[in-house]
């Protein structure tokens, strides 16, 4: 039998995420997936699993649950006290775990949002080809809700118990309290007058309370547009409205699809991950980049992230 | 036509900039001329009332390379205008007491009866210029103008799945209860979207759409219901 994951505790919000929704956009659905891509992915690298395997993540903490049969796992993401059994354990590394063994989530001191991925994956069927949950819609995940107390998680397959795998220090993203989001100036982006893209390109803007998996809405200086509204558009990740209040919103994963309200730009997706870990009262800065820049920082990435190597690590016994 | 970059992985096409027939018409077929010449290049379009977002892949091709293909696309078009076949989707309504909270404010705002307003709204063959908002939310317009109705001062905190909406000059049909400023005038028992359903929508962008009206017996018959109408507000 496969082995399972019970949850005694789904902390603040836990929700099973793939890769995220593609290919849906003509029937309203939106993107969803895992605010901190990287994060993810490291995750199900580290247990042996490819890209868009089902796993869970966790926003601030809490996380709690008990496993059943062998079970091998990695937390990756904001950092937070990972508990097995009482005992600390190390995030970004492999974890061994077997029946009755429970797993804790403190809350995140740095960041907000954590990664839990199972070797084999979670056996959930997929909608809309993702298993990605999407609360305003209530689809993904096994019920299209957040994970509730007393949810019993099936994994794809049994773990073969053995080696363990860890990321190096020196490749593990920082997270910090300030961050700068280079943006990809677009859309509307000639309706704000080269005075207003001053402003908005030197202040810093502040994250305000209102800030989610659907967007991230941001206080500071005013920005005026030449227009108020347009005729609703295809909206894409990490695009920057600015409503008639003139406080921009950075949209996230769970974005509405279509909207009115004009945008300045998008910002590269690299560093909504960053945005995507930042809590109420973090700090921001803007940064104009050309697209091709953008195109050429991706492919960086994505060079960097398959050249990094993973260390063994010997596996302890945590009992 | 009009190219703009959206993002790192998005242009946004600008056809025009007002709505009609013939844009979206034009829009649909450069969306499926994208499709093919794309393949997984492409993750996903989203087309709207005058405009296509296009979201590609940027690690397999960059935006040179998608605006070439877009104005190409645009190019068999004009070669190719014409054979589309329309199609035309019949949506059953009932516009009774019990689910048309906002028809009286509708028909004093303009000076008609109830019943008119009634008629007026099934007259019109509608497009469905976009969906989105939520799942399964199809914009459709335009409306007569003389049934044309600003949206609510205060939106509704739940409106109830299947119900038949007004504001300005566009209708839709709400697929889920949500909140919503949208005037009220009737029910649709036909479900708008099924996530277990292939197709998951009864339209796509594109289509047209007529109303039809029906009465309370076929309303039930056809699986719609009262529950949710007692409690709105």
């Amino acid at each position: 039998m496969s082995p399972s994951i019970q949850i005694l505790n789904p902390g603040i919000l836990s929700l099973i995420q793939d890769a995220g929704r593609y290919g849906q956009h003509s029937v309203g659905l939106t993107t969803g997936g895992p605010m901190d891509p990287l994060a993810f992915k490291w995750a199900n690298r580290l247990v042996g699993n490819d890209d868009n395997t089902s796993a869970i993540e966790t926003t601030i903490g809490g996380l709690k649950f008990k496993v059943k049969g062998d079970v091998q796992l990695a937390v990756t993401g904001a950092e937070v006290a990972v508990s097995v059994n009482g005992k600390p354990r190390p995030q970004w590394q492999t974890l061994n775990l077997s029946t009755h063994d429970e797993l804790e989530l403190g809350y995140a001191t740095q960041g907000c949002r954590i990664y839990v991925a199972f070797a084999s994956g979670l056996n959930i069927a997929p909608q809309f080809n993702s298993t990605s949950t999407v609360v305003r819609e209530g689809i993904g995940g096994e019920t299209g809700k957040g994970l509730q107390t007393g949810d019993e998680l099936a994994l794809n397959s049994e773990t073969v118990k053995g080696s363990c795998w860890q990321l190096p220090e020196s490749a593990r993203p920082e997270y910090h309290n300030s961050v700068t989001l280079r943006l990809i100036p677009g859309y509307q982006d000639h309706h704000f007058s080269r005075h207003q893209q001053r402003m908005f390109f030197y202040h810093e803007y502040k994250v305000s309370d209102l800030c989610d998996r659907m967007g991230y809405r941001l206080t500071g200086p005013s920005i005026k547009c030449d227009i108020e509204g347009i005729l609703s558009e295809g909206i894409c990740l990490g695009a920057v409205q600015v409503p008639k209040d003139g406080q921009p919103i950075v949209l996230m994963n769970d974005r509405q699809t279509i909207g009115g309200y004009p945008k300045i730009g998008s910002v590269l997706s690299l560093d909504l991950a960053k945005l995507a870990q930042l809590t109420a009262g973090c700090t921001v800065k803007f940064e104009p980049i050309t697209i091709d820049h953008a195109h050429n920082e991706l492919a960086l990435a994505q060079y960097r992230y398959r050249q990094q190597a993973l260390v063994t690590v010997t596996p302890e016994e945590v009992k | 036509m009009r190219i703009h970059v959206a993002g790192e992985n998005a242009l946004m096409v600008y056809f025009a900039d007002t709505v009609s027939d013939a844009t979206t018409a034009q829009i649909q077929h450069v969306a499926q001329g994208l499709s093919s010449y794309l393949g997984d290049v492409l993750i996903d379009l989203v087309p709207s009332y005058a405009s296509m977002l296009v979201v590609f892949d940027p690690l397999k091709t960059d935006h040179l390379h998608v605006r070439k293909l877009i104005r190409h696309a645009q190019s068999q078009t004009q070669n190719t205008q014409g054979d589309a076949q329309e199609n035309v989707v019949r949506l059953p309504v009932y516009y009774g007491n019990e689910t048309s909270p906002d028809l009286s404010h509708i028909a004093q705002n303009a000076g008609l009866t109830t019943q008119q307003v009634i008629e007026i709204h099934q007259q019109t063959l509608y497009r469905v210029y976009a969906i989105g908002f939520a799942p399964g939310f199809a914009y459709l317009g335009e409306t007569d103008t003389r049934i044309a109705t600003p949206r609510l001062a205060t939106p509704r905190k739940k409106v109830p799945k299947g119900a038949v909406a007004i504001a300005d000059r566009q209708t839709a049909v709400y697929p889920a209860p949500s909140p919503g400023g949208w005037n009220l005038i009737g029910c649709c028992p036909t479900p708008m979207f099924d996530p277990k359903g292939t197709p998951s929508m009864p339209v796509k962008a594109g289509d047209a759409v007529q109303f039809y009206a029906i009465d309370k017996e076929e309303f039930l018959s056809l699986g719609g219901t009262f529950d949710v109408w007692g409690e709105i507000e």
